[in-house]
C-alpha cells in the first residue's frame, strides 16, 4: 500500500505527535516499507478464525469492597512537571 | 577464581555458610561496576556505594538474627530500568521519563527485596524496551562486553552486559518479543522468559501488555530457576498473573533427559540463519541426545508469519499504552506550548525517540478506522493459528530447540538505519510471546570472531521445569556459560 504524508499527518494527529518535515518524510517511507512487509499475512487464509486477544482463558474476578490505602497525594504530585499542592496544572482548556 | 565469576547460587551458598559476607559481595560488585561502566554503559543509574552497602548490612543483620531469607539472600543484583523502584529514578531509557522517581516498587522488585536481594542499580535498555540492540537508549548505547564495538542485543542489553561483565550475579529483564533471550544470547549468559502471567507485571512500565513478561538473566539455568522462584506468583495487582504450580523449580533440575522428546522446527534452520550459529545449535541438540533425549526435525510453516503478526500487535498495544505520557502527571514536559493540545504534541514529539514514535505511528495506523480489519484483526487471527500450531507441536514433543537469533552480535550502528531488517532478526523469539510460552536462551558456542552463540529451548505453557532441566543438563556437560569476556575482548575483534 502507498503511504502518503497526508496519511502520516492524520495518524500523527490521532497519536498526538507533530513530526518535523524531515522526520515525517523519513517516517512515511519507513512505514510504507514496514506495512508492505506486513502484507505477507494476506497469504494466510484466516476465514472463520476467531481473533485471539489473550492466550490463556481469563475471567473477571470480584474482590470484596474494602478500603485500602492508595498513593499519597503529595508523593504522587511530586513527579508532576507542574503541580500545585492539590492538582496537576495544564494550560486553560475552557474559556 | 574471582568472586564475580561464581554463579548467584554459588555466591548465595558462600553467604549462607558465612564464608563471604553480603557486604563483601556488594563491595566486589561496586568495584566491578566502577571498572566497567565507562566501557560498556550497562547502567542508566548506579546506586551510590553507601546505599548499596547499607542494604547489604541490613541483609547481614537479618541473616545473623537467624531469619530464613532465600538461597540468594545477600547476592547483589540489578533491574532493567523499566521496572519501577520506590525512590530510585526509573527512566525506561527515555527523555520523557528522565526525572521520574516511582512512589512504589514493582511486585518483582518488592519480592526480591524481601528475599534479601541487594539492588545495585538500574540497567540500560532500548527506549521503552523497543529495539533489538539497546542503541535507542536516550542515555547512550550499551556495549557488548565481548567486543565493545558491538551491540549487546536488546532490549535488555544492559542486563545481559552487566551479568556477562561480572557486575552483578543476576539481573531482571523484560521480554516482549525476545528482549531477555536475544541479549542473553549475544552476551553469552542464560536468560529465561517465563510463561506469560507467571511473574506479576505490576510496576513494569508497559510496552505491549499482552506480550510483556519479566524474567531473569544470570550465568546458569540453575540461577534462573532460583530467581524465578522468588519472583513468580499470583498478584492481586496484575489481573493476568497466575499461580504456576511448578513446585520447586530448583529441585526439578535433575539433569536426567531420558525419554525427553525434543523437536527441531526445520523452518528455524533454513534461509537467513548464519552457518556458524546453525552448527552450534545443532551441536547443542547432540548434547541433549547424549543425555538421553530423542531429537527429531519437524515442519513449522507458521514461522513465515510470526514477525508481521508480532509487530502489528506490539505496535498497536504500544500506541495505546504510551498515550499516558503526556507531560501532565509525571515525566518531562516541553518548555514552550500554547494550549493543551500543543503541550501534548510538543512533549511527545520531543520526548520520545525515533523508534518509539515509529511504533506509536504504526500502532495507531493499524488500529485506525479503515485499516483495523486488514491489519490488527488479521494479526489476532494469525496469533490464534500460531498458538494452535504450538499446541499441536507440544502433542508430539516435550520441548523445542531453535536458534535465538539468526546471527551473533551486530556492530553498533549497523541495525539502526534499517528498522525492517532489525525487526526480521527477531524471528525466532517473537512467536513465544504471541503464544505465551516459556523460552530460555543458553550459551552454546562461539563464532569465528569469539562472539557468543545462543540456543533457545521452548516449552509448553507452564513447562518451565522441563525447559530449565534441559538447560541444566546441557550446562552439566558444557562450560560455555562459565566463559567470561573480562580481559578477553581484545582477542574477540
Amino acid at each position: 500500500m502507498k503511504i502518503t504524508e497526508e496519511m502520516v499527518d492524520y495518524v500523527s494527529i490521532l497519536a498526538r505527535l507533530k513530526l518535523p518535515q524531515e522526520e515525517k518524510t523519513r517516517m512515511t517511507g519507513e512505514l510504507e516499507q514496514i506495512l508492505a512487509y506486513m502484507d505477507v499475512l494476506d497469504g494466510l487464509d484466516t476465514s472463520g478464525v476467531e481473533p485471539m486477544s489473550h492466550v490463556f482463558p481469563l475471567k473477571n474476578v470480584l474482590r470484596s469492597d474494602e478500603v485500602v490505602p492508595s498513593g499519597d497525594r503529595a508523593e504522587l504530585l511530586a513527579n508532576a512537571p507542574v503541580p500545585d499542592e492539590a492538582a496537576f496544572l495544564v494550560p486553560k482548556t475552557v474559556e | 577464581m574471582e568472586l564475580w565469576e561464581f554463579t548467584a547460587l554459588e555466591l548465595g551458598g558462600l553467604i549462607q555458610r558465612g564464608e563471604v559476607s553480603p557486604t563483601q559481595a556488594a563491595q566486589v560488585a561496586l568495584d566491578r561496576m566502577a571498572a566497567e561502566q565507562d566501557r560498556n554503559n550497562a547502567f542508566v543509574t548506579r546506586l551510590d556505594g553507601e546505599t548499596v552497602l547499607a542494604q547489604a548490612a541490613e541483609v547481614e543483620k537479618r541473616l545473623a538474627a537467624g531469619e530464613k531469607l532465600s538461597p540468594l539472600a545477600g547476592v547483589p543484583m540489578a533491574l532493567k530500568d523499566n521496572i519501577c523502584t520506590k525512590g530510585v529514578r526509573t527512566t525506561c531509557a527515555s527523555k520523557i521519563l528522565g526525572d521520574f522517581t516511582p512512589p512504589y516498587d514493582a511486585t518483582a522488585a518488592e519480592k526480591l527485596k524481601t528475599a534479601g536481594g541487594v539492588l545495585l542499580g538500574k540497567l540500560n535498555l532500548d527506549e521503552f524496551a523497543m529495539g533489538s540492540t539497546s542503541e535507542t537508549s536516550y542515555y547512550g548505547p550499551t556495549r557488548n562486553p565481548w567486543d565493545l564495538d558491538r551491540a549487546p542485543g536488546g532490549s535488555s542489553g544492559g542486563a545481559a552486559a552487566a551479568v556477562a561483565a561480572g557486575e552483578c550475579w543476576y539481573a531482571i529483564g523484560s521480554d516482549t518479543g525476545g528482549s531477555i533471550r536475544q541479549p542473553a544470547s549475544y552476551c553469552g549468559v542464560t536468560g529465561l522468559k517465563p510463561t506469560y502471567g507467571s511473574v506479576s507485571r505490576y510496576g513494569l512500565i508497559a510496552y505491549a501488555s499482552s506480550l510483556d513478561q519479566l524474567g531473569p538473566l544470570a550465568r546458569s539455568a540453575d540461577d534462573c530457576a532460583a530467581v524465578l522462584e522468588l519472583m513468580a506468583g499470583k498478584d492481586r495487582r496484575d489481573g493476568t498473573s497466575l499461580d504456576a504450580g511448578w513446585g520447586s523449580l530448583t529441585a526439578s533440575l535433575t539433569g536426567d533427559l531420558r525419554g525427553l522428546r525434543v523437536g527441531l522446527p526445520s523452518d528455524c534452520f533454513g534461509e537467513g540463519l548464519d552457518q556458524e550459529v546453525r552448527a552450534a545449535v545443532l551441536s547443542a541438540a547432540d548434547v541433549l541426545k547424549a543425555r538421553g533425549a530423542a531429537v527429531e526435525e519437524f515442519s513449522f510453516p507458521m514461522m513465515k508469519y510470526v514477525v508481521p503478526t508480532y509487530y502489528i500487535i506490539a505496535a498497536a498495544e504500544a500506541s495505546s499504552n504510551l498515550s499516558r505520557f503526556d507531560g501532565v502527571k509525571y515525566g518531562w514536559r516541553a518548555a514552550d506550548y500554547e494550549d493543551l493540545t500543543d503541550l501534548y504534541e510538543k512533549t511527545r514529539t520531543q520526548g520520545f525517540g525515533a523508534e518509539v514514535k515509529r511504533r506509536i505511528l504504526l500502532g495507531t495506523f493499524v488500529l485506525s478506522a479503515g485499516y483495523y480489519d486488514a491489519y490488527y484483526k488479521k494479526a489476532l487471527q494469525v496469533k490464534a493459528l500460531i498458538k494452535k500450531a504450538y499446541d499441536e507441536a507440544f502433542e508430539k514433543y516435550d520441548l523445542l530447540l531453535t536458534p535465538v537469533a539468526p546471527t551473533t552480535a551486530p556492530r553498533l550502528g549497523e541495525s539502526l538505519g534499517d528498522p525492517l531488517k532489525m525487526y526480521l532478526s527477531d524471528i525466532y523469539t517473537v512467536p513465544l510471546n504471541l503464544a505465551g510460552l516459556p523460552g530460555l536462551s543458553m550459551p552454546c558456542g562461539f563464532d569465528g570472531q569469539g562472539l557468543p552463540i545462543g540456543a533457545q529451548l521452548i516449552g509448553p505453557a507452564l513447562g518451565e521445569a522441563k525447559v530449565l532441566n534441559a538447560a541444566h543438563a546441557f550446562q552439566l556437560d558444557t562450560d560455555y556459560h562459565r566463559q567470561s569476556p573480562v580481559g578477553k575482548e581484545a582477542q574477540a575483534k
